[in-house]
């Protein structure tokens, strides 16, 4: 049991290259983080630098309150658990969770002991005599975290544990993850490229990007008041749609038609004095069709017509894929490294095509010019030279970063 | 039918061209342990067979220290030099392969230049300091020049093998509270074990076989080996050429290094990494 305090931690490679850039966060006594980000981001190396496998280059780490920074990883009570499961191949099941425990010179029986107990909270009984390469993907995992369990340590680090397993084996263990890190109660470290993974596991998610941390705060905080422009584009499934705007006569001006500002947001556009060019970004689920709106709520919005270009029902939404005139395209650094992450890049398709999650009540078919209703009151506005969200002013939930 | 007809013919050509090969390759041992058999007056005879067997070279080598002393020197020098070497280059060949460190490069290249080096070309240097130095006709006059000449050899199979190993191996072991030492001894070494037994195996055969430093560094019993022995063979006079005690000696010779391959030919195949990682 331990807390984790990162204080202005720095990574710096012989060859000049900063991979991690002054990341401070308080990582409290039984706390579940998650460090999320694209690839290159810095989370792993983050993640290295707690367990002692990378030397900080500046700043302060405590653990428990003591300064490990150059202490060795046998010395700091952490465990980890590998993207690769890293087995000791030679070793069966049980060598393999109880090699940390054996190190230590623990007594044979207290050994056995421990390791019965993780292999039944695990459910890996049967298998402790056998090799780990007689063993499945997902019995390798559960073995991975059994050799972290057993130490009974002051901090898990867990680096991309699950992206080695199948999307439905992934799902299952998530819950599993979540279950024992309740149990145990232990303070947990996690390093995702998922931003799924992050939302639905972690108490706190840090998203970092290009070796900074842009903002850390509960899954709820980060999806409704994103500091900016790549956490709002990041977190999210489907993903954040943007729209370049202007403001105008109290109006934004977007290629959807004029939203109407709200008084905060007036004021925050006013106060920060930004360019009259501005990004603004809309939740799919902020959209629905004209149809299923009533008359009341349709006062708090705007609607528009649109071609509806692909409909995917999930049962539950309907999500709908309609494309705009986007006039100048976006051009923001954020906005590319996210098409980048996501693969929207590699694909060829464009920024112009819009997702709306629909009630699955709509009938919107492929093909039909359909009447769009957009809610007004959550959009988010966004500065395109900084990514800075400016609406953020109108709600006090925002967590800054220092 | 036809794909049937082409795989049997195909079958028919690779026997062929294996027979050929292993032909090639097992004659000249047949005829050395056809004529390690063969009475000395039917040294001359060109049947491929003894026309009459006899045990009497081998009782002749094997009844003299003349060729038993050296087979021991063989033995312990083989045996220490692979030892060494072995030992040596485990450490460097991890070096090489986990570590940056100045002069890697380099040391890459010396090492490379030390395997390529015509043996020939040191033997009047090595022969003058090993005489000053009181090594010479020892067993470390010829251990020494031995580990040098395994090492470039150990450290470029190791190397491989170690490069093999997932390094987050490394890494769990040190979360799990190893000291570096105790990561490579108990998790790196035991996966690299088919390595070392490869590589040993390697040094060991080519001290074994080693015979110019042998014959040029020695000259007594005390630390002559094997196959520098042979050259000392005398006939039943001083006309006769001794070719039937120097087949026998081949022939056991040999027979360690049959012995020693087939003993550990299961240990060097066994892939003992498989399943460290997903794949």
């Amino acid at each position: 049991m331990a807390d984790i305090v990162l204080d202005q931690i720095t990574k710096r490679y012989p060859d000049g290259a900063l991979a991690v850039d002054k990341i401070s966060m308080d990582i409290a006594d039984g706390e579940f983080v998650i460090l999320v980000g694209p690839s290159g981001c810095g989370k792993s190396t983050t993640l290295n630098m707690i367990a002692g496998l990378e030397d900080i280059s500046e700043g302060e780490l405590r653990i428990g309150g003591k300064v490990v920074n150059n202490k060795s990883p046998k010395d700091r009570d952490v465990a980890m658990v590998f993207q690769s499961y890293a087995l000791y191949p030679h070793m069966t099941v049980r060598q393999n969770m109880g090699f940390a425990l054996k190190l230590a010179k623990t007594p044979q029986a207290v050994i056995d002991e421990k390791v019965t107990e993780a292999a039944r909270i695990l459910d890996l009984t049967q298998h402790l005599d056998r090799k780990p390469a007689n063993l499945s993907g997902g019995q390798r995992q559960r073995v991975a975290m059994g050799r972290a369990i057993v130490r009974d340590p002051a901090v898990f680090l867990m680096d991309e544990p699950l992206s080695n397993l199948d999307a439905k084996l992934r799902v299952q263990m998530r819950t599993e993850v979540s279950r024992i890190q309740r149990r145990l109660g232990t303070t947990m470290v996690y390093v995702t490229h998922d931003q799924t993974e992050a939302m639905t596991l972690g108490d706190r998610v840090a998203v970092m990007r290009s070796g900074r941390l842009l903002q850390v705060g509960t899954p709820q905080e980060l999806y409704e008041s994103p500091l900016n422009l790549f956490v709002a584009g990041f977190i999210g499934s489907p993903s954040m749609n943007f729209l370049p705007a202007t403001a105008e006569d109290g109006k934004l001006r977007t290629p959807l038609g004029d939203i109407p500002l709200s008084d905060a947001l007036r004021q925050a556009l006013e106060r920060s004095d930004a360019s009259r060019d501005l990004i603004v970004g809309i939740r799919p689920e902020n959209f629905e069709d004209a149809s299923l709106v009533s008359a009341d709520a349709r006062r708090e919005g705007i609607t528009f017509r649109a071609t509806i270009d692909v409909r995917e029902s999930m049962g539950s939404d309907v999500y709908v894929y309609f494309a705009t005139e986007l006039g100048n395209s976006l051009a923001a650094a954020e906005l590319q490294e996210l098409a980048q992450d996501s693969g929207r890049a590699d694909t060829g398709a464009t920024g112009d095509t819009l997702v709306a999650r629909l009630d699955a009540a709509s009938r919107l078919q492929e093909g039909e010019d359909a009447e769009l209703w957009l809610d007004a009151r959550l959009v988010h506005v966004f500065e395109p030279g900084s990514g800075k969200n400016l609406a953020l002013g109108a709600s006090p939930a925002a967590s800054p970063v220092s | 039918m036809a794909t049937a007809a082409t795989t049997s013919r195909q079958k028919v050509g690779w026997g062929t061209a294996n027979l050929v090969v292993v032909a090639l390759a097992m004659i000249p041992v047949l005829w050395m342990v056809s004529l390690s058999f063969k009475t000395p007056a039917a040294i001359l005879d060109p049947s491929y067979f003894p026309s009459q067997w006899t045990w009497g070279n081998y009782s002749s080598i094997l009844s003299t220290s003349q060729f038993i002393r050296p087979l021991v020197n063989s033995i312990g020098i083989g045996l220490i030099s692979t030892f060494i070497a072995v030992l040596l280059a485990c450490m460097a060949a991890y070096a090489v392969a986990r570590l940056r460190f100045p002069g890697k490069s380099l040391l890459i290249g010396m090492a490379l230049l030390i395997a390529m080096f015509p043996a020939i070309s040191l033997v009047t240097p090595m022969f003058n300091i090993e005489r000053s130095l009181g090594l010479f006709n020892t067993w470390p006059g010829l251990i020494i020049p031995y580990v040098a000449f395994g090492l470039p050899l150990g450290i470029y199979t190791l190397s491989a093998f170690f490069r093999e190993i997932p390094w987050e191996l490394e890494k769990a072991a040190k979360v799990d509270g190893a000291t570096p030492f105790q990561a490579f001894v108990k998790v790196i070494a035991p996966l690299a074990a088919p390595g070392m037994v490869t590589t040993a195996i390697l040094v060991f055969l080519a001290c074994w076989n080693e015979f110019l430093f042998a014959i040029s560094f020695t000259s007594t019993l005390a630390s002559r080996t094997a196959p520098a022995s042979m050259a000392y063979f005398s006939g039943g006079s001083v006309f006769t050429v001794p070719t039937g005690p120097i087949a026998a000696a081949a022939v056991v010779i040999t027979i360690p290094i049959i012995v020693f391959v087939l003993f550990f030919q299961r240990r060097i195949i066994a892939g003992l990494t498989s399943g460290a990682v997903k794949g």
